[in-house]
């Protein structure tokens, strides 16, 4: 059984439809990277797993439990399980690294602080970042501000890690940093995860299937080298980045 | 025409929007207010910044509304030989009206407006997201400890009004207008009832709901990026100003 399950999904804003009959699996420890063109509900997918956003049609189903039947209470307590990644890193501004990171295992954990200390400071080792504890958000560097979201959504150790565009704005080495320190994470931690981007060199990098949204839905889907290999005409142009072709035609 | 028509029926159905959604938000930090864990330190953080650092601007205001007060209806109640009632109406408005009133109004101003900015600011920059995605309720950690710091805070705030709005009109009486300082002491109390003293006190604490409330609904809602957020301050503030005067009509109506 899949442990994601997101099935003939449907989602508009205002008379705009993002998501068109969506749908797409994810096995447990698998790497799923999404990839697609701006605006074709990337982000809105990932937002649906984690229970932000509701389908208009369609239903989100996270380890046999379909997200429609929780209520309010219990899709707080679920969401424990998932570990999320903003593109900015959606650090809280009032708060040091450090107590972002403390954050979810003060309120969700009976913790003592020194061992919440230590928690801190094991995820900081493990998203590679030191002497950043006092420091604030508006201090840091994109690639830091990127870690220290990293190192907070590990922080409860989840059983699902969601990543929205880690690379995006970042130089190219840096993306390299953090699509290593992904794949480095996945590897350690066990997690099953799933990243959007449309950064493809990071996509083949960390994943173990590749699957394109296009129009609201999933045109393609396979392992990096099959998806490397795809003849459809779209998921062509995107690999290659061209201007020419379907992608830019419509 | 068709689009005077239009205009109206958006500008209705946007006020009804609105209605619904405070209501519902005012709802949910209710049912959240009473859901463990309990930010008790936030709770407190929260009163200081509303209470506790209100404190210099109630002061000001409050004391130079009564030093006004007591100017004016010296003034007009000298027309009439009645300076000896002076006192009790310098007491009377600023228990039952002008401190609730003015406290209410400068709050929005300094708090109001900012907890729209904060948290205008957190949803566009999608930190309101990552609260929920760490399996917290943005209504729990953000609404309850500001909605409870307004309704809490706000008597206290109107108690230091009073007295200083009371004592402002005394030193203007005394020092200016040469009235007895006993006797206006004794006028100050002579008419007064308990009663005076807890409607201004509840008036007050509605408004704090208000004002808290009103600027964490319109922050949360926020959509369209740093405009969206100024957006949302100016109208936190314009809205609740205006429901604060609307309501006290109606407060006073009821608690007369």
């Amino acid at each position: 059984m899949p442990i994601i399950s997101l099935q003939n999904l449907w989602k508009s804003f205002d008379r705009r439809q993002v998501l068109q009959d969506m749908s797409i699996d994810v096995e447990q420890g698998e790497s799923l990277v999404i990839v697609g063109g701006s605006g074709t509900g990337k982000s809105v997918t990932l937002k649906h797993i984690i229970g932000l956003l509701k389908p208009d049609k369609g239903r989100v189903v996270i380890d046999g439990q379909d997200l429609a039947t929780l209520k309010e209470v219990e899709l707080n307590q679920f969401r424990r399980r998932f570990g999320m990644s903003f593109q900015e890193g959606a650090l809280f501004d009032s708060m040091s690294v450090f107590e972002n990171i403390a954050f979810p295992l003060r309120r969700h954990t009976k913790m003592t602080e020194k061992e919440i200390r230590e928690r801190v400071h094991e995820c900081l080792e493990d998203v590679h970042l030191h002497n950043v504890v006092r420091k604030r958000p508006s201090e840091l560097s994109g690639g830091m501000r990127r870690r220290v979201g990293f190192a907070r959504a590990i922080s409860l150790k989840p059983e699902i890690l969601l990543f929205d565009e880690p690379t995006t704005g970042l130089d190219p080495v840096i993306s390299d940093v953090i699509a290593e320190l992904i794949e480095e994470m996945d590897v350690k931690l066990g997690t099953t995860t799933v990243t959007i981007t449309h950064d493809m060199k990071v996509a083949f990098k960390i994943a173990d299937r590749v699957a394109m949204l296009y129009q609201g839905h999933i045109i393609e889907q396979g392992t990096p080298e099959e998806f490397q290999r795809s003849k459809n005409p779209i998921v062509e142009q995107f690999i290659e980045g061209r201007a020419q072709g379907p992608l830019t035609d419509d | 025409m068709n689009t005077l028509f239009d205009r109206i029926g958006r500008t209705f159905l946007r006020l009804f929007e609105q209605t619904g959604l405070w209501f519902d938000a005012l709802w949910r930090t209710i049912a959240w207010m009473f859901r463990p864990p309990y930010d008790v330190g936030e709770w407190f953080r929260q009163m200081v910044r509303v209470g506790v650092d209100s404190i210099p601007v109630v002061f000001l205001t409050t004391m130079f509304t009564g030093m006004v007060m007591s100017l004016q209806v010296h003034q007009g109640f000298a027309r009439v030989h009645a300076e000896q009632f002076v006192a009790s109406v310098v007491a009377l408005a600023m228990l039952r009206e002008l401190s609730p009133v003015l406290v209410g109004l400068m709050v929005t101003g300094r708090v109001g407006s900012s907890m729209a900015a904060e948290i205008g600011t957190m949803r566009v920059t999608e930190q309101l997201d990552a609260l929920k995605a760490l399996a917290t309720e943005p209504i729990q950690y953000l609404f309850v400890p500001r909605v409870l710091a307004g309704v809490i805070m706000l008597p206290f705030l109107c108690i230091l009004g009073d007295a200083l709005g009371i004592y402002g009109g005394y030193l203007v009486s005394v020092k200016l207008m040469n009235t007895n300082p006993v006797i206006y002491k004794q006028n100050t109390f002579q008419f007064l009832q308990l009663n005076d003293v807890w409607v201004g006190l509840i008036k007050s604490s509605v408004f704090g709901l208000i004002l808290t409330l009103t600027g964490c609904v319109r922050g949360y809602y926020t959509t369209g990026g740093a405009e969206g957020v100024g957006r949302a301050t100016t109208y936190a503030v314009v809205s609740a100003s205006l429901i604060i005067l609307l309501s006290d009509f109606f407060l006073t109506k009821l608690l007369f």
